[in-house]
């Protein structure tokens, strides 16, 4: 299992990154939008883990240009929104099962990747 | 139709509803990466339970980011304090090139969402009016959207918060996209209704590209 982590936030995705790999979960993390999709040009991954906010492209968007260069990635969408509303707005773009709000327990993603990866 | 007071009013707290959820969305980003910081350190110490040798220096390091996170916290806070606070006095003496850089931080997020960059000019000393500084703050946020808007990804907008010949004034410079804007679309009634109570003046030149706001007696 591959994972690819986007956010804008270097020391939430790159901590991260290091608690799924002692987890023996393989993942690697970019900052931007851009570099994601730069990655999957050099990289196979199963799943991305995308923040919805980034700066100049949106998580959802990322998703969409990801899902055209890799058709059986999988994707999770974490977010900051604080307010429910804000979120079921996300959820209705993302999928509620596929929709984390920040901050995430590292037991509630890996359990998310894993029902995801089954689907 | 709606009176002018409630343009006034419905548009204040939009404004401020905006401006706090950008901030907690930017306190939800600091717990996040505490949240995983203090995650890491239960990993680590869990190894250490087990047997498994760690560098004491991965615990100084994961205090460092802890400590890092709470100064970024800190001044989020801050800045939610004193944005609270400007609803506090109706009419009071502020300085224009303190006012626009708290509204250029306030409005990071949604500057970077947009891939753009507000950018003041540096200060050659405060411009001082006295004018109302909530609604002030609203009007300059207003402005600064719009201005967002009006430039490609990438690009910055420059900010100029000038006194000449006794006007105080906020130019908002670089905006190649004004060509084209209709009349009625910028400034719409809800600046025109905060112009008018901060007995300020609104002009949009588009072939310089500027958006301009005067105080014409300071």
């Amino acid at each position: 299992m591959k994972i690819l982590l986007v956010d804008d936030e270097e020391e939430l995705v790159s901590t991260l990154a290091e608690r799924l790999s002692l987890r023996e979960i393989d993942a690697d993390w970019v900052t931007t939008g851009e570099d994601a999709l730069k990655r999957v040009d050099t990289e196979n991954y199963d799943l991305a883990v995308l923040d919805v906010k980034i700066p100049k492209i949106s998580g959802i968007e990322i998703k969409k240009k990801l899902a055209v260069k890799c058709p059986d990635m999988k994707f999770i969408f974490m977010t900051g929104h604080g307010s429910e509303d804000n979120f079921k707005a996300g959820s209705a773009e993302a999928g509620p099962e596929y929709y984390l709000p920040k901050p995430v327990s590292i037991k509630t993603l890996i359990k998310k990747i894993n029902d995801v990866l089954r689907k | 139709m709606s009176s002018k007071s409630d343009i006034i009013g419905e548009t204040g707290l939009q404004f401020f509803g905006k401006v706090s959820a950008s901030i907690s969305h930017e306190i939800k980003n600091v717990l996040a990466i505490m949240n995983e910081n203090a995650g890491l350190l239960e990993d680590y110490t869990r190894m250490l339970e087990n047997g498994k040798p760690i560098n004491t220096e991965l615990f100084k390091t994961l205090a460092g980011k802890v400590l890092k996170q709470i100064q970024r916290a800190d001044g989020i806070v801050k800045r939610l304090n004193r944005f609270a606070h400007s609803v506090d006095n109706f009419a009071m003496s502020v300085d224009l090139v303190e006012i626009v850089a708290f509204m250029v931080e306030l409005s990071h997020r949604s500057a970077s969402s947009r891939g753009v960059s507000p950018e003041p000019s540096p200060s050659t000393g405060p411009v001082k009016i006295t004018t109302n500084p909530f609604f002030l703050q609203s009007l300059i946020w207003l402005c600064l959207d719009f201005a967002m808007d009006t430039v490609d990804n990438g690009k910055a907008i420059g900010i100029i918060t000038e006194e000449t010949e006794g006007c105080a004034r906020i130019r908002f410079t670089h905006l190649k996209g004004l060509t084209g804007i209709s009349i009625d679309e910028f400034p719409s009634e809800r600046e025109k209704a905060l112009l008018s109570l901060l007995k300020a003046e609104l002009t949009v030149d588009d072939n310089a590209g500027e958006i301009v706001i005067t105080w014409p007696e300071t």
